[in-house]
């Protein structure tokens, strides 16, 4: 090596390269040195996070497939099975948000269908700075644009996710994708080369330059002052083609052939074949001078470390080489013979004959390093907002005000620029209630997903933050009728290496581990984005939870938006006793502050099982978690979500202070409507799930009315919210 | 009677289609494939949905020289039934079998949402036992929707076009700025019928409405009825 310090140039320390001289008893070669530069990425290798995550609960009844897969599955009866994994394109989105965004999806969609399992939906859990600021409404408008042209056009439809904005993520937007994917149990497939002799075929696009260093350069450093200068790093996405690779692998998994399936992402051919041959135990030999390239003159070096999209990796026994070939053709994509797996663990490499790198499969996989990087828990907001602080607006202004704020306007803008239909299984369309809901053809079940976070709370307490960040999915879920089943995990972080945002990482596991423990909702994948920040700036510890649920008959689901007039409206839960880290506090006041309250475990789930029963009864159809914004935003929710326009009128009993009382968001609360006769089943519901259960008024009228203790306090009329909310995000 | 599902590379609402006539409407279905020239036992071709080889190039443009088309011309000729939805629809004005051209839509966007159409000619076997005048729910989600007829004489019918839900057509009903709301065109003998809204994904209460499951039902009564090929 010519290099006094080569380790640098594939953004490793001088001790790994030592590590790495002593695993070999030599000195890697400059491709070596490549493969262990990206295997041993912090994107790659989890160094930093590992044993952190191993805390987190990953094994249940319901799992089939937990972490360390393409994607976890679930099983859901029936002999089905359900594949969801979240992964994040941060910064990619940072520098080219179309494609950056674009080729988010076409590499998680990858993970669900290398699984033999087929997407049925994508959500998208999105942050950004103040809208109102110019490149903050390039890097949105172009995320948003590069979704919609790349998920439209496979025909997965978008259903559902989240669009935060805040200024801790102007420079570092967060691009969070998540796919949910449909399989029988009977043809799960999983990355694995196992069976000395087996082939190893490279299918779907040719290789070209692009993404050359994604993972080693890109994802796991911060950015300095030029990010364009990064923008080759960035690939570009051929979602025609993965469509048709989408329909190839299905088709190709249905026969006993094939062995495994293994994406092609981040790092690339050297991923790909060292992880499939890591998980069977085994070796595998390949030939670089076999792989189909866009452009000539590439070394195996570029090759080994491309990132072009839209690859896979198949594993078929050698008698089936050809009839999975013929699927791939009739499909029109190359399905190419690129070596074989081999029994001496080892990846060997080879360029015409010639062995032009050899390193052990384990090294470059679980051989990674890992880190115990010194931490300190960062400190957690505790400051009481004593009331009188600042004198509150008017309530009805302050709602007004809030339901027109970025964070809380009408997303349909977005929504509606995604096809959420396609594959005609979506019931309930984004927007129309907490979570997406997907039937199950053939079968009466249907599935709900949510991909939701809070960095907001994160920042100001990361183990509480988590804990109301897992609870909120798990009541998402509940709102629309659905049983939580599991979670997978993107946790968008800052610089690991400052010691209070390892801090906030760790607190953030403990307090989704304390979560999942408690509502029976094991993690069973995920994804870790450190160096999150530009210039300095630290984005929120933003964990974002996808999670899956259950619904026995999908008929039976219900909405947030206000059905009938005359039904009577009731909250199941408890909570609405203070400010703290309320959005309210943030938004009308301009104070950041207060405690994150706590999660209330028994209370939580007794809130879901109550919501889900009564809504499998068939009694609820109407069900809107209290969250963000409190009861005042929750309701005002349900007449803007309402198909009919309806308002309410609601009188709130044993509070005097109308702020707290609108406004707060602690506890855990479901509001629901039940038609008349329905109201004694639902006491009797709520008795028996030992859940709180109070009446505060009834559906009707065009006006969103609240009393408190009789006396009105508020009054806006459905239409003028309306016109508030629908221009939020112009 | 056996209908056939047009399979493109690209397509993607191929399999929505074969779920509605097949398990739906309870009607014999095949996919076709994009290079197949023989559609002897095919009773009437569906068109589906999609980006046709990624609607690189225009639209619809590749998909209107694959070889099934030239197969769909003849079966068209012969008076049998052709319905293009969306996708389809645009490989049908690419391919001569209808006029016109499916322009971007006039807000540059793709559009996915609820809209609402009337209906103008039921003289077509995929109208047939829809009164003129009445009102389908039917979803769009396209991004080159906006229908504009060729300059001179209008050789085709209008069979739908956007409206309220009330049926009244106005500039605010209309997703994409077509002319004249259109939002499904027929040729001149009603066999061969382009829309832009998704029939298929209106066929079952679950997913809010079951009007589009009519025209698949129409086209059904209409070839069981014996009529002649029009």
């Amino acid at each position: 090596m010519s290099d006094g310090r080569p380790w640098e140039a594939v953004g490793l320390t001088q001790e790994e390269y030592r590590a790495i001289c002593a695993e070999l008893d030599r000195e890697p070669n400059h491709l070596e040195l490549g493969l262990y530069g990206l295997m041993w990425s912090e994107h790659c290798s989890y160094k930093s996070s590992r044993r952190h995550l191993d805390r987190l609960p990953t094994e249940g009844p319901q799992v089939l497939q937990g972490p360390g897969e393409n994607a976890g599955v679930v099983d859901i009866g029936e002999d089905m099975a359900v594949a969801f994994r979240i992964e994040s394109h941060n910064h990619p989105s940072a520098i080219e948000p179309v494609q950056g965004a674009a080729t988010g999806i076409g590499g998680i969609l990858r993970d669900i269908f290398a699984m033999g399992a087929r997407p049925i939906a994508l959500l998208d859990s999105l942050r950004f700075g103040d809208p109102a600021d110019a490149r903050v409404r390039y890097l949105f408008e172009g995320v948003v644009a590069g979704i919609s042209a790349y998920g439209n056009c496979v025909g997965v439809p978008t259903v559902g996710g989240e669009i935060v904005f805040d200024d801790a993520y102007r420079d570092n937007p967060l691009v969070n994708v998540m796919c949910v994917g449909l399989v029988e149990r009977a043809r799960l497939v999983r990355g694995t080369a196992a069976g000395t002799g087996n082939v190893v075929l490279l299918v779907g696009a040719p290789t070209g330059r692009d993404g050359i260093h994604g993972a080693s350069l890109l994802a796991s450093r911060e950015f300095d002052e030029n990010p364009g200068d990064m923008r080759p790093a960035v690939q570009v996405g051929d979602p025609f083609r993965e469509k048709l690779l989408i329909e190839a692998c299905l088709e190709a998994v249905q026969s006993d052939d094939v062995i495994g399936v293994n994406d092609l992402g981040a790092a690339g051919l050297t991923s790909a074949c060292s992880e499939t041959a890591a998980r069977a135990g085994s070796g595998m030999q390949i030939d670089v001078g076999r792989v189909p390239r866009r452009e000539p003159g590439m070394n195996p070096y570029e090759v080994m470390l491309s990132e072009s999209q839209e690859r896979m990796l198949v594993i078929v026994r050698p008698e089936g080489v050809a009839r999975v070939q013929s699927i791939f053709r009739r499909w029109d994509l190359a399905a190419v013979e690129i070596g074989k797996v081999t029994g001496d663990r080892c990846l060997r490499v080879f360029e015409e004959g010639r062995e032009v790198a050899a390193v052990p499969v384990q090294s470059l996989t679980d051989g990674a390093p890992t880190y115990d990087r010194p931490w300190k828990s960062p400190e957690v907001e505790t400051s009481r907002w004593e009331p009188g602080i600042a004198q509150g607006p008017d309530p009805g202004d302050a709602l007004t005000e809030m339901i027109g704020h970025p964070a809380f306007a009408s997303r349909r803008p977005v929504f509606e620029q995604y096809d959420h239909m396609v594959g005609i299984n979506t019931v309930l369309a984004p927007g129309a209630a907490d979570a997406a809901v997907m039937r199950v053809k053939g079968t009466d079940k249907g599935i709900a997903c949510v991909a939701d976070g809070d960095g907001y709370l994160c920042a100001l307490d990361p183990r509480r933050g988590a804990e109301r960040s897992v609870a909120e999915s798990y009541r998402n879920l509940s709102s629309v009728g659905a049983r939580p089943l599991a979670i997978t995990n993107c946790l968008n972080f800052g610089n690991p290496e400052i010691e209070e945002i390892m801090g906030s990482f760790v607190e953030v596991i403990e307090g989704m581990r304390t979560a999942c423990l408690a509502l029976d909702t094991p993690v069973t994948g995920g994804n870790v984005s450190f160096y999150n920040e530009t210039r300095g700036r630290q984005v929120h510890p933003t964990p974002v939870i996808g999670m899956i649920g259950l619904l026995d008959d999908v008929e039976r689901h219900a909405c947030s938006g206000f059905l009938r007039a005359g039904e009577r409206l009731f909250i199941l839960g408890r909570g609405g006793e203070n400010l703290g880290a309320s959005q309210y506090l943030r938004l009308v006041h301009g104070i950041s502050a207060g405690p994150v309250p706590a999660v209330d475990y028994p209370l939580e789930r007794s809130v879901g099982l109550a919501c889900r029963r009564a809504i499998a009864e068939g009694i609820v159809r109407t069900a809107h978690d209290v969250s963000h914004g409190g009861l005042g935003v929750a309701l005002a929710e349900c007449a803007l979500t309402s198909p009919c326009g309806l308002g309410a009128a609601v009188d709130l009993s044993g509070c005097d202070d109308p702020e707290v009382a609108f406004f707060a968001e602690d506890g855990s609360r479901i509001l629901v409507a039940v038609s008349p006769e329905f109201a004694p089943r639902l006491r009797e519901i709520a008795a028996e799930s030992r859940c709180p259960l109070k009446e505060i008024g009834r559906v009707g009228g065009d006006h969103l009315e609240i009393a408190l203790e009789g006396s009105r306090v508020l009054r806006s009329s459905v239409q003028e919210l309306r016109n508030a909310w629908e221009r939020g995000l112009e | 009677m056996q209908f056939g599902v047009v399979r493109f590379y690209g397509s993607n609402c191929d399999w929505d289609c074969a779920h509605v006539i097949g398990r739906v409407a309870g009607a014999p279905v095949r996919f076709v494939r994009h290079d197949e020239d023989d559609l002897a036992d095919i009773d009437c071709v569906v068109l589906p949905g999609g980006f046709s080889y990624g609607d690189y190039l225009r639209a619809g443009a590749m998909a209107a020289h694959t070889p099934v088309m030239e197969a769909v011309r003849t079966f068209a000729s012969a008076g049998r039934p052709v319905l293009g939805i969306c996708n389809g629809f645009q490989v049908l004005c690419e391919a001569g079998l209808l006029p016109g051209a499916l322009m971007v839509n006039g807000g540059l966007r793709f559009v996915c949402h609820p809209t609402h159409v009337r209906v103008e000619d039921n003289e077509t076997p995929f109208t047939m036992p829809m009164e003129p005048g009445s009102v389908l729910a039917l979803p769009v989600a396209h991004h080159q929707g906006n229908y504009q007829p060729p300059p001179g004489r209008f050789d085709a019918r209008v069979v739908l076009r956007y409206c309220d839900p009330t049926g009244s057509i106005s500039a605010e009903a209309n997703p994409n700025g077509s002319w004249d709301n259109v939002a499904g065109i027929a040729n001149l003998r009603g066999n061969v019928l382009g829309l832009m809204p998704h029939p298929e994904r209106a066929a079952e209460s679950i997913l809010g409405s079951r009007d589009g499951l009519g025209l698949f039902e129409s086209v059904r009564s209409w070839w069981e009825g014996g009529t002649a090929y029009v």
